[in-house]
């Protein structure tokens, strides 16, 4: 039995090893959620908690059961796919509550240049102005209508 | 005209993600490999010559290992998430599993190894010394002071079965390191299966060349006389990897030049160019053909013992320099094109950052900083250590 008298230490260090793995998967048995792993490489309920947040955003049809002046004017024109919360932001309180919330007012010198500033980035077919050189700081609306902005369609809200 | 900008980039590939830090971690990484590689020369392939280094390379390797996650972690900033890698596995990320290939080596492979080798020394220290370090040691005894000659037989056995399993362990380390540059298919320059195998032989080069140095620093410090035989020995070695590393590298580039695919013309043209003074000049001829030619030389002719040490000392040092040029030839040079095969970008560093030049500085001392008290607490000279033992070693 001298081989193990003498490995003693051996086993020690098997010991301390084993400690710190079982220490280690107590760790872990704490710290990861139990739902980890559910569905995927994350923690399944998130899905329940993330789609319990609030809808910040209406969507198109929304908005579109009133304005249907603005889907009107919209859908012949260039912004025809563009939807509404695009430029004028998240409006899920408005449409709950027209009365208590109500969208501001967009500034199109600042907004169109968005999408319509000039880059090489941008496919070349897609329009782009020089902003400076184009209108120098007239907002566009004055010229474009941004619902269906080709000119010619009136520069009116 | 965006500055440092030539041609057509793509946005997200102007400015450089992979900073100086991810140039030092395969740097640091390969500098563990190397070390462990040229230590295990002495242990299992019975090079004896290379014995007064066995211990040296050991804790280097150490040192160098403890630094190897910290230019990852702060690059990637939140180091309080990264356990979570060992918590929730990711398998099909190359870069998660690497924290597994670490822990191997550094739990399963160097901190037994050096405590097998240690132990004798540790536990006659638990007795001699006095206070802390008597606590520390006592601690590293694990209770056991059992150095009875079998024990120590039972030591060496083990220790021996660890350096055997730690070889296949130090090339599946560095060799890793390749894989997940290597395995980035969408960028020509890291893309290619050699790649591990040329990160492994570069580390053997870099890790070896490193030890002598060291050795011969400390040597220096410590007023003793160098072991020529040793030092001979370690450049022969040395300068046999060089030239396999070497031929590896011009095998890659040679491929690459024959089979001139779609990316050949960009990269031909970064190489000449933006890369041209860090790949050309200091990786090929400063950090590869100089020390080779150097090495070559005091292979064939006999020089005096004095000429031989400055030969060593410096193919040493270019050697460093050349391995760190090929990290960042790699790690910047192949970020530095688009993929649009277009145009290229610059990599400015920055100075007093989080992953500036003066951190990079700092993660390159820290290692020799820790290589300092590990050679203060586990001196790797054991003749001064016996020295310092009791007439009768104490057994169990």
């Amino acid at each position: 039995m001298s081989v193990f008298k003498d490995s003693g230490h051996l086993f020690r260090l098997a010991a301390l090893y084993a400690a710190g793995t079982l220490t280690f998967l107590g760790i872990r048995g704490l710290f990861v959620p139990h739902s980890f792993g559910q569905y995927g490489h994350y923690r399944g309920a998130a899905i329940t908690e993330i789609a319990a947040h609030p809808v910040h955003f209406a969507g198109h049809q929304t908005c579109e059961t009133c304005h249907t002046d603005v889907q009107q004017i919209k859908k012949s024109g260039m912004h025809a796919q563009v939807n509404c919360e695009a430029c004028h932001g998240p409006l899920a309180k408005h449409a709950d509550d027209p009365a208590s919330a109500q969208p501001a007012k967009l500034d199109t010198a600042v907004l169109c240049v968005r999408c319509h500033a000039a880059s090489a980035a941008r496919p070349k077919n897609f329009p782009q102005v020089a902003a400076v050189d184009h209108s120098n700081g007239v907002p566009c609306e004055t010229c474009h209508q941004p619902h269906s902005p080709a000119i010619g369609t009136g520069g009116v809200k | 005209m965006m500055t440092g900008v030539e041609g057509y980039m793509y946005p997200n590939e102007i400015t450089l993600y992979w900073s100086v830090l991810i140039v030092l971690y395969p740097y640091i990484t390969g500098l563990v490999a190397g070390a462990f590689i040229l230590a295990s020369l002495e242990r299992v392939f019975r090079v004896d010559a290379v014995k007064p280094t066995y211990r040296l390379a050991l804790l280097t390797a150490l040192a160098f290992l403890v630094v190897a996650p910290l230019p990852l972690q702060l690059h990637l900033g939140h180091p309080e998430r990264s356990y979570e890698m060992y918590f929730t596995p990711h398998r099909t990320s190359a870069m998660a599993m690497f924290g597994f290939v670490y822990l191997w080596y550094l739990m399963a492979v160097l901190t037994v190894e050096i405590w097998l080798d240690y132990r004798r020394d540790i536990v006659v220290m638990s007795q001699s010394s006095t206070g802390l370090k008597r606590w520390i040691y006592r601690v590293l005894t694990l209770g056991s002071s059992n150095i009875s000659e079998r024990a120590l037989a039972i030591d060496e056995r083990v220790g021996w079965l660890i350096t055997l399993v730690g070889i296949p362990s130090a090339f599946l380390l560095h060799g890793y390191v390749g894989f997940i540059f290597g395995s980035i298919k969408a960028n020509p320059w890291w893309s290619s299966p050699l790649m591990p195998v040329v990160f492994i032989f570069s580390a053997m080069v870099s890790g070896i060349a490193a030890v002598m140095l060291l050795y011969m620093l400390i040597m220096r410090l410590r007023r003793e006389k160098i072991d020529m035989l040793c030092v001979d020995t370690i450049a022969r070695y040395l300068f046999y990897m060089f030239i396999i590393d070497f031929s590896l590298e011009m095998l890659d580039l040679i491929h690459r030049i024959y089979e001139a695919d779609e990316s050949f013309r960009t990269l031909n043209f970064m190489v000449h160019t933006k890369l041209y003074f860090s790949q050309i000049v200091l990786q090929i001829f400063v950090g590869t053909l100089t020390p080779i030619l150097l090495l070559a030389l005091t292979q064939v002719l006999k020089f005096p013992e004095i000429v031989r040490k400055r030969m060593y000392s410096v193919a040493g040092c270019l050697t460093l320099i050349g391995i760190f040029a090929m990290r960042w030839n790699v790690v910047i040079g192949g970020q530095l094109f688009s993929k649009s095969f277009l145009g290229y970008t610059t990599y400015k560093m920055a100075l007093a950052t989080r992953e500036g030049l003066l951190m990079s500085i700092a993660l390159t001392l820290l290692p020799l900083f820790i290589l300092w008290v590990l050679v203060k607490l586990l001196p790797p000279w054991p003749e001064r250590v016996q020295g310092a033992f009791p007439a009768e070693t104490p057994t169990q």
